[in-house]
């Protein structure tokens, strides 16, 4: 039986060194470059693209610039301490609104996944609210809050909590059945269950809920900073004032700041969701 | 390790029931009858294979006896302590460690934090995984995950391990593997095995005795203790033989239903 034991434990050893997966890739300088190089063709073939629509003389230059001058005053502003206090502004304001439809959006979504009833009551109403564009409802925001930052959070929150709590809701619905009978198994019930095996099951679907809702809080939160001004220097502020001013080269750059926060977002988005499905073995490594 | 006295075939290592299962009948609101009039009575410490066709409700038996549902009609009752189930997908949570799964198990066993990482790594060794710990499901063959799966199994401490059609998706040379390890953990731990499964040759090989499923509904058709002495090979001459006399009877009992 020893012998017989010290066989059996080679010939399992032998058979696990015969499986091993290929060894982890590393990302090298070539792949970085393979991905970096078609997004700035694409950048380069915009810019030239500008500059041939505002050579064409279709508008005068003080109304489009071209993009050397956008660029140069974007250059200029962001040296300022002014543009890195509307920044720091507006992101504060972001990251309160968002966080907080994370809390109404995960605890709502939390409660109509698994309460029965109460699916059919407002399922179809959260997934109403997440159509509604979110300047509608400004006009109440204003009235139930004055011209306030309550008007802009209160809305921020309406526009991203919904898309939060329906990614949830779809994730809790998509955990394949055998993983929760194998955690009642393991003697988990209840909220135990739901922290340990239904919302970690969910999280792909619940994270692209949360990178949707980011994106519907960032769109309420500059049609709130355009509409709700307070005197402080925020980004939609500044955005204001170069129109206002028909100032064009700021308010362009202002644009140029906006798209890069939300693709800078997004991609940090990305970055979560592709780390997520990597450990979760959800990434072709063949390609 | 010292040699381990084989068991004799048929009775239990220790006195008392396991499991006793006893006019059991389960019917689906779909009106489909699952289970009918089961009567088995399992002892503690045997290693009890059922084996059916397909639609003989041997997974809905299993499912019955770890509590996950409810018999219609009948009892069930394991005084021989806590059952759990094994799948035949590992079920192992993907976004866990091999390690991760296992510590999961002990920690909702209460098992404090300090001591789950050496105890998790105690019984992956036990599994033939040391040093595995670290590698998340879809980095683990199929045969390893089976094995995590019941290293996970056994950080419940249960007395009794319910297994549906564990090998069935593996290729034979690890199930092979499986077979051996199984016994051992068996022979080493004392534990109960109820293990389903469609293929009569494993059975034979497991076994210490084989309950013969009809399908629907599912009834008790035959039962067959399995005298051979341990540890056996799938391929030695007793087990054939004894696997092509559950064939013919299980062959008897599916050609009812071509009629």
């Amino acid at each position: 039986m020893a012998v017989d034991q010290q066989v059996l434990t080679q010939q399992l050893a032998g058979l696990d060194a015969l499986e091993e997966s290929q060894g982890r890739r590393r990302i090298t300088a070539g792949q970085l470059w393979r991905k970096t190089w078609p997004k700035l063709a694409a950048l380069a073939l915009a810019l030239v693209l500008w500059q041939l629509v505002v050579e064409s003389g279709w508008r005068e230059e003080y109304v489009l610039p071209a993009p050397a001058t956008v660029l140069a005053k974007l250059g200029e502003i962001v040296t300022t301490n002014s543009f890195w206090a509307g920044v720091g502004v507006t992101a504060r304001r972001a990251a309160v609104g968002f966080g907080l439809a994370v809390v109404v959006g995960g605890f709502v979504g939390a409660l109509v996944a698994t309460i029965r009833p109460l699916r059919v009551a407002v399922g179809a109403l959260i997934t109403g609210l997440q159509t509604m564009p979110s300047i509608a409802w400004f006009p109440l925001a204003i009235l139930l809050f004055q011209l306030s930052e309550g008007a802009i959070t209160f809305v921020v929150v309406l526009g991203a909590a919904p898309s939060i709590a329906n990614g949830l809701i779809g994730g809790i619905d998509h955990v394949p059945p055998i993983l929760v009978r194998a955690g009642r198994m393991l003697g988990a019930k209840g909220p135990t269950l739901f922290r340990h095996v239904i919302l970690p099951a969910a999280m792909p679907s619940c994270l692209a809920g949360l990178k949707q809702g980011w994106a519907f809080a960032w769109r309420s939160l500059m049609a709130g900073e355009l509409l709700v001004l307070l005197g402080v220097p925020s980004i939609g502020a500044r955005l204001q004032a170069g129109r206002e001013f028909s100032d064009a080269p700021l308010l362009l750059a202002m644009m140029i700041v906006v798209l890069v926060i939300g693709i800078v977002v997004d991609g940090l988005f990305g970055m979560a969701d592709h780390r997520l499905r990597r450990r979760r073995g959800l990434v072709d490594t063949a390609t | 390790m010292t040699m381990t006295e084989p068991r004799v075939p048929g009775t239990p290592a220790k006195a008392g029931i396991a499991v006793k299962i006893d006019g059991v009948s389960k019917r689906y609101p779909t009106g489909v009858v699952a289970l009918d009039d089961i009567n088995l009575t399992v002892g503690v410490g045997e290693f009890v294979c059922l084996v059916g066709a397909s639609g003989c409700g041997k997974s809905t038996l299993l499912t019955l006896i770890a509590g996950l549902d409810h018999p219609t009609v009948g009892e069930i009752v394991v005084p021989g302590g806590r059952p759990t189930l094994l799948f035949q997908e590992a079920a192992l949570l993907p976004w866990q460690t091999a390690s991760g799964n296992v510590e999961l198990a002990l920690r909702l066993r209460g098992i404090a934090k300090a001591e789950r990482r050496a105890k998790a790594a105690e019984l992956l060794e036990l599994v033939h995984l040391g040093g595995m710990g670290e590698r998340r499901p879809h980095e683990l063959s199929g045969g390893m995950r089976q094995r995590v799966a019941l290293a996970r199994a056994l950080a419940q401490e249960p007395d009794i391990l319910l297994m549906d059609e564990p090998f069935g998706a593996l290729d034979a040379m690890t199930r092979d593997l499986l077979h051996d390890e199984l016994e051992r953990i068996w022979s080493e731990t004392g534990k109960t095995i109820i293990f389903v499964t469609h293929n009569v040759r494993e059975a034979a090989r497991l076994g210490d005795r084989i309950v013969l499923l009809t399908s629907r509904p599912g009834r008790v058709a035959a039962e067959f203790p399995v005298d051979i002495a341990r540890p056996r090979r799938i391929e030695s001459p007793p087990v054939s033989s004894l696997a092509g006399d559950v064939t013919a009877a299980l062959r008897r009992e599916v050609a009812r239903h071509g009629r």
